[in-house]
């Protein structure tokens, strides 16, 4: 169980809930995520530590409510009680002084990236971070972002804010004015990693993705999490979720990823049927 | 004893009713019924009471079988069922899930001249006697001696474990890194082998008796070995924590969408209900579904996939039945329900559509060869007898490589070349003072009973160790 602190919206459908996790807080470092199950009977989903407080015990999480066990977790309000929190898992972030770092980040995807940036502006790397969404509406932790890097640039589909256009475009903008970079940091929808991680690696820049797979326990136990790095199956949940961009087999990740399409579509329907009915 | 009476103790063992194989093939309730009280009341008479048991040394936590067993013929079924636990912390999940016929049942006389004693059955029968006429009572504990163990993994090393302590007044805390108790007992044995309720109630029982379970707690990550001992206050600490990442074939298609691991299959319909009319946690009901493996973990997958709507599960294995590693009667209830058999026979690639879903398996016939380091028959492909197999949902059923949560966060652990941690086994010590471990982190895949002796005997040194500083 895990006190829900604060229950808070960032923009449109996408939350941050602060739980009371003091071990949790206490252990986990930039990179790692947890897993929780809401309510009984709802089903187990990783999530990434957005932000903690090792004094006060808390973590926090951003979510966007897409699915059945989001929405069941959104339902949940502050004085609630997530049912099971475990964590961290996964391997921390490798963190060292790079130089020049780009950090680039799409949707909710900001939210794992912020820590990611954080740790690596204390490490002493001058971070320049991409963040990007399909609209301002849904552009999140943009003051927090640009608090902790030495510029953010903002990208949206629709040129609500910031640059109109993806955050690849306004990499490319980066690159074709001369900018060099040390290492580059990719977190956001699959395909969106696949893209803006191809042409970092090209651009000759090591690149690291955080991978977001289906998983079930998180523990290294069911390997529903296995990813193709370098010809090699690697476990995600205990080997990951970061992992070199370059050695990723993207086309399989993608579709396994769209293993249960049908199935969240089924459920989503039936939530908004309920929905439905209750007003 | 008429020879008509001594040959019937030989030969008349009482077989246990089941579920018809065409209605228990479409539900998930368990298979055997149990005996009634007067069949195991016949059945228990069929023991010779031998003056020296051979019975009891092919049991690796030595149950009393005689005793209980006598216990049960004169119609004493509680009696029995506390007698079993004078040893074995888990009757019920014994008695339905440990290979008596390669142990205990082995040896009996009874085998010589027909057919042994059902010991497995009788122990499953006087556990759920007890249990079903509210008969369970706690057994004496020893008074509070001070010290506090943890145990890394609720499974059925680390429950036996923590059943030793408690009875032996240590202060005993469990970490279980899922949110429900029982190891594989819950999200790896199937319902129909194992109902989840057994095994709830005899993790109550434990509790009853003082054991202490935090859930969602990942030893490793939420704390380390080295803090529960210097920080937390522990004096020893039990690792038990069990299977780790599966294992796979190194073939061609074997990410795509409805290939799934043993444990990810079944961890999706025990754990999470994936079998219920309106589960959160998905899994794919394949018409054509494949299992590849021969082990008890194989059997449980394919007859997974029947009862979640299979038309057709089979079992690939790259060996005969005869080496199969798995029960015989797993086999055999596999059999009644209609799972097809391709033995000697290795998958080679798995096809997939467009969309990267399954849609078939290529496999090669095999022959075998002369025996390899394990002493089994090496199996040989025959050139030329490549055949594919329709089908929309593959389980891989090979087996796990160890977890690296403990050994990575234990730098002072020692581990073995293939990650499993180095533990005595006649005394469950590791490299690290106070670390004990056993179970499959040790051992490699095994059964739940060598498990449970493993978290036995490294409970008779913590005893040992920690009473004598």
């Amino acid at each position: 169980m895990a006190l829900i602190q604060n229950k808070e919206k960032l923009s449109d459908s996408v939350w941050r809930f602060r739980l009371f996790a003091p071990r949790i807080a206490r252990k986990r470092a930039a990179g790692q995520f947890i897993i929780l199950r809401p309510v009984e009977n709802s089903e187990r989903i990783p999530l990434t530590i957005a932000d903690a407080d090792a004094n006060e015990g808390w973590i926090e999480i951003i979510f966007q409510a897409v699915g059945k066990t989001t929405m069941q977790l959104l339902q949940l309000n502050e004085g609630d009680s997530v049912l099971d929190l475990a964590g961290p898992l996964g391997k921390p972030t490798h963190i060292e002084k790079f130089g020049e770092v780009l950090c680039i980040g799409g949707g909710v995807g900001v939210a794992p990236l912020y820590p990611i940036i954080s740790a690596l502006s204390d490490a002493g790397n001058e971070v320049t971070s991409i963040i990007g969404a399909r609209n301002r509406d849904l552009l999140i932790l943009e003051n927090e972002v640009s608090e902790k890097s030495k510029r953010t640039l903002v990208a949206t589909d629709d040129g609500s804010a910031g640059t109109k256009g993806f955050v690849s475009d306004v990499f490319n903008q980066l690159i074709s004015n001369g900018e060099q970079f040390d290492a580059a940091f990719v977190i956001g929808p699959v395909i969106m990693m696949k893209v803006t991680a191809s042409l970092t690696v090209k651009a000759g820049i090591k690149t690291f993705v955080s991978l977001n797979p289906i998983m079930i326990d998180g523990t290294g136990m069911c390997g529903g999490c296995r990813v193709t790095v370098g010809d090699k199956i690697r476990f995600a949940c205990v080997e990951g979720p970061e992992f070199d961009a370059a050695q990723i087999d993207w086309d399989e990740m993608v579709n396994r990823l769209g293993s249960y399409r049908k199935f969240e579509e089924k459920s989503r329907e039936e939530h908004d049927c309920r929905l439905e009915g209750a007003k | 004893m008429s020879k008509a009476e001594t040959k019937k103790k030989f030969e008349s063992r009482i077989t246990m009713r089941e579920q018809d194989p065409k209605i228990r093939a479409a539900n998930f309730q368990e298979v055997p019924h149990g005996y009634s009280e007067q069949e195991a009341v016949q059945e228990a008479k069929r023991c010779l009471q031998c003056k020296k048991p051979l019975c009891v040394q092919g049991c690796p936590v030595n149950v009393k079988i005689p005793e209980f067993i006598d216990l049960i013929a004169k119609g004493d079924f509680a009696a029995a069922a506390r007698k079993l636990k004078e040893t074995n912390a888990l009757p019920a999940i014994c008695g339905r899930v440990c290979p008596q016929e390669e142990q205990c049942e082995s040896r009996c006389i009874l085998q010589k001249k027909g057919v042994p004693i059902a010991v497995g059955n009788l122990e499953r029968f006087a556990a759920d006697w007890e249990r079903d006429h509210n008969a369970v009572k706690l057994p004496g504990k020893k008074p509070p001696n001070g010290k506090k163990v943890a145990i890394a993994g609720s499974g059925p090393a680390g429950l036996t474990c923590a059943g030793e302590l408690i009875k032996e007044g240590f202060e005993v805390t469990i970490f279980e890194a899922l949110h429900e108790a029982g190891g594989v007992l819950v999200y790896g044995i199937p319902e129909f082998r194992l109902p989840k309720e057994i095994v709830r109630q005899e993790i109550e029982y434990l509790k009853n008796l003082g054991v202490k379970i935090e859930k969602n707690f990942i030893i490793g990550k939420t704390a380390t070995i080295e803090e529960l001992l210097s920080e937390e206050g522990f004096d020893a600490v039990f690792i038990g924590s069990g299977a780790g990442l599966p294992s796979f074939m190194k073939i061609k298609g074997e990410n795509s969408i409805g290939v799934y691991s043993a444990n990810e299959y079944l961890t999706r319909s025990n754990l999470m209900k994936a079998y219920s009319d309106t589960p959160s946690t998905p899994v794919m009901k394949g018409k054509s579904v494949v299992t590849i493996g021969g082990g008890n973990v194989a059997m449980d997958s394919a007859r997974t996939a029947l009862r979640l709507g299979a038309d057709e599960s089979r079992i690939v294995y790259r060996r005969s039945e005869s080496e199969m590693p798995a029960r015989k009667a797993e086999v055999h209830h596999a059999r009644e329900e209609c799972i097809i058999f391709e033995l000697l026979c290795n998958p080679t690639e798995i096809f997939s559509d467009e969309k990267g879903a399954v849609k078939g398996i290529r496999c090669i016939r095999m022959e075998l060869g002369e025996p390899d380091a394990t002493g089994r028959r090496r199996p040989v492909p025959i050139k030329g007898s490549e055949f594919t197999i329709d089908c929309d949902v593959v389980v891989i059923a090979i087996g796990n490589n160890p977890n690296p949560l403990i050994p990575e966060s234990t730098p002072d652990l020692e581990v073995s070349k293939w990650g499993t941690i180095v533990a005595d086994e006649a005394d469950g010590r590791t490299s690290k003072k106070y670390v004990y471990a056993g179970g499959d982190i040790v051992t490699g895949a095994a059964t739940v009973i060598l498990a449970m002796g493993a978290g036995k005997t490294a409970a008779q040194s913590m005893i040992k160790d920690l009473l004598s500083s």
